[in-house]
């Protein structure tokens, strides 16, 4: 990026005719920042500072108002270690299979023609449905899946099995994980396209040219390529499914042991009163394991843009 | 004019092998090879997911009725709710608007540089939790705020960041900015009119993308609108739940089809325009490869 830098700030020295001096120059580099910073002050404000002040309010006691890191404690320990395992492990699988469902359709989508009606449908439905959850979703599911569903009756129908008898239920995290791909696999496709795009038909023609088959391509080619932008979308998608509260709360009632429901159920004063840092306490966690995941994402990006120049 | 690397970027002008894609100009066995084998997997992922997708859309539709869909406009608290989510869908589509498109417009043309840190900003959002992200809000905002629900229009704007970012983005990408600016200025236009009348113009496809995907975040939002206690249109078929079920159910199908009837006619009407212009296609999120050099002219 340092050389693209110095090539951007080229013309403009041109232009200007006389070469400026130093202090000029460093001036107008700084002023340069000053068009970022309406959208710099607004994601402070709204993003940073109420951060700044959940982590201030999580180490300190929710009645005394005392220094204290038994929040921490707390949330670490017993159900709430529970939450947030089960949220880890469920975020993690409602990562990796929307993510390789979505890479495969968003392939799909990407070989078919420009100007398709099916590539116009599925996209513009990623764009919707990515955006879809709470309690509509939990309905919709509701309808298909639960004991009097439609294809609860359908399989009973054809195969006599009546799979809420056999273990099925919809109101676990089984049945959370089936109905977050509901907006995983179509934010996946929107995510991952401009990924495949990156993919330059010469490369694919340059390794048939030289007797490639198609396999041998994604080994070689596409796949290394492609693998770390994956890689990211992956952790995307587990930051989306981390994050979900609605559609979860919806479907069980707030019976599963998430951290995202613990925290409402916290915050609401439906358990205890008086706890409420021990929610922001979560709340820091979650998000502390989200930078972790973010860093990681970011280091990612950074390799896979040296090839996607 | 060879800074423009999307493959698509050119439309009607490109070279063969960029404008089709891969299966463009093939060796012949080759494309016969993808003849046989690639539409049965293709078909199958379609069929797969159109069953995942459609199956329960079908099931609620049927739960609901079609004599609930009349109904909804008959139940009390629907005008108020419906009334705030669009109050709501314009304030935080009009400073969307007014924060990104000056911002990702400036970033392209002066600070390049920092679109990778831009992009990383505004993916956050995505991740951060919604209900840590309110309860925070709640807790700095100051009270004038607080008694209003346009603080919700406010973290709207926070939240539908990624999508409105990554569509202006895209649209950009696809047009050369650059050029298209010092000639707006060498033949004496002024920034304002440079902005007005040449950029906006060329991504105004996109800004609609930015727009439809902001709407639809605000007229679907329910975390946030719950826990600040506000009755937008989602708390309300919540609520509503309890008095009918197939109602709630048909008010919740009528706002999902709404909003992506919307987004098809946009990126249909966006399309058309873009074949006869021959510039890029309607990008719905979508961003091209990055293209590195700024303003050399050499070819890639």
């Amino acid at each position: 990026m340092a050389g693209s830098t110095a090539q951007a700030v080229a013309p403009e020295e041109l232009t200007s005719g006389a070469r400026p001096s130093r202090t000029a120059r460093s001036l107008r580099r700084s002023l340069r920042w000053l068009g970022v910073m309406p959208f710099g002050v607004y994601v402070a404000l709204g993003l940073i500072a109420p951060f700044v002040a959940i982590t201030i309010a999580a180490f300190h006691d929710s009645t005394t108002g005392a220094f204290t890191l038994n929040n921490f404690n707390t949330a670490l320990h017993g159900t709430y270690l529970l939450g947030l395992k089960t949220s880890l492990v469920l975020s993690i699988v409602s990562a990796i299979v929307p993510g390789i469902f979505g890479l495969l359709l968003a392939y799909a989508i990407f070989t078919v023609k420009r100007g398709n009606w099916l590539r116009k449908v599925v996209i513009t439905a990623s764009g919707v449905f990515a955006n879809f959850g709470g309690v509509p979703l939990a309905f919709l599911f509701i309808a298909t899946l639960s004991t009097t569903g439609i294809v609860t009756g359908w399989i009973k129908d054809i195969f006599g099995v009546d799979i809420w008898d056999h273990g099925f239920t919809l109101y676990s995290a089984y049945g959370v994980f089936f109905v977050y791909m509901y907006f995983q696999i179509p934010l996946m496709v929107l995510v991952i396209l401009p990924a495949l795009e990156g993919l330059r038909p010469a490369w694919r023609e340059a390794a048939q040219n030289m007797g490639a088959s198609s396999w041998s391509y994604w080994r070689h080619v596409g796949g290394p390529v492609l693998l770390p932008s994956f890689l990211g979308c992956l952790l995307l998608l587990f930051g989306s499914a981390f994050s979900a509260y609605a559609t979860a709360e919806a479907l069980t009632g707030g019976t599963i042991a998430l951290t995202p429901i613990q925290i409402g159920a916290l915050l609401n004063g439906n358990v205890v009163a008086g706890q409420e840092n021990l929610g922001y306490a979560l709340g820091v966690i979650m998000v502390v394991i989200i930078a972790i995941i973010m860093v990681i994402y970011v280091l990612m990006q950074r390799r896979a843009a040296r090839w996607l120049r | 004019m060879a800074t423009v690397a999307r493959p698509e970027g050119a439309g009607g002008t490109a070279s063969p092998q960029k404008q089709g894609g891969p299966g463009g100009d093939r060796p012949p066995e080759a494309t016969e090879s993808r003849r046989r084998s690639f539409p049965v997997w293709r078909w199958v992922i379609f069929l797969l997911a159109a069953a995942y997708f459609l199956i329960p859309l079908y099931a609620a539709l049927r739960f609901a009725g079609l004599k609930a869909f009349p109904d909804i406009f008959k139940q009390s608290g629907f005008y108020p709710a419906i009334g705030l989510s669009l109050r709501l869908a314009l304030v935080t589509t009009i400073l969307t608007l007014v924060l990104m498109v000056p911002t990702t417009i400036y970033v392209h043309l002066r600070l390049p540089q920092v679109r990778r840190s831009m992009e990383g900003i505004t993916i956050l959002p995505i991740v951060i939790p919604p209900i840590v992200l309110i309860i925070g809000v709640l807790k700095v905002a100051p009270s004038v705020l607080l008694s209003t629900p346009y603080l919700l229009a406010l973290v709207y704007v926070i939240l539908a960041m990624p999508f409105a970012y990554r569509s202006l983005d895209a649209g950009l990408r696809s047009v050369d900015l650059k050029t298209l600016v010092e000639a707006s200025n060498s033949l004496g236009a002024g920034w304002p009119t440079t902005l007005w009348r040449v950029v906006l113009p060329n991504i105004r496809t996109a800004m609609l993308s930015a727009t439809v995907l902001t709407v639809a975040l605000v007229l679907g939002e329910f975390t946030m609108a719950s826990l600040a206690l506000f009755v937008t249109f989602p708390v309300w078929i919540v609520q509503f739940e309890q008095n009918s079920g197939p109602v709630s159910v048909a008010a919740s199908l009528l706002a999902l089809f709404v909003t992506w009837i919307l987004l098809m006619i946009i990126v249909t009407v966006g399309d058309r325009g873009s074949r006869k212009r021959g510039s890029a296609q309607v990008a719905l999120f979508t961003v091209a490869p990055r293209e590195t050099r700024p303003t050399t002219g050499e070819a890639e």
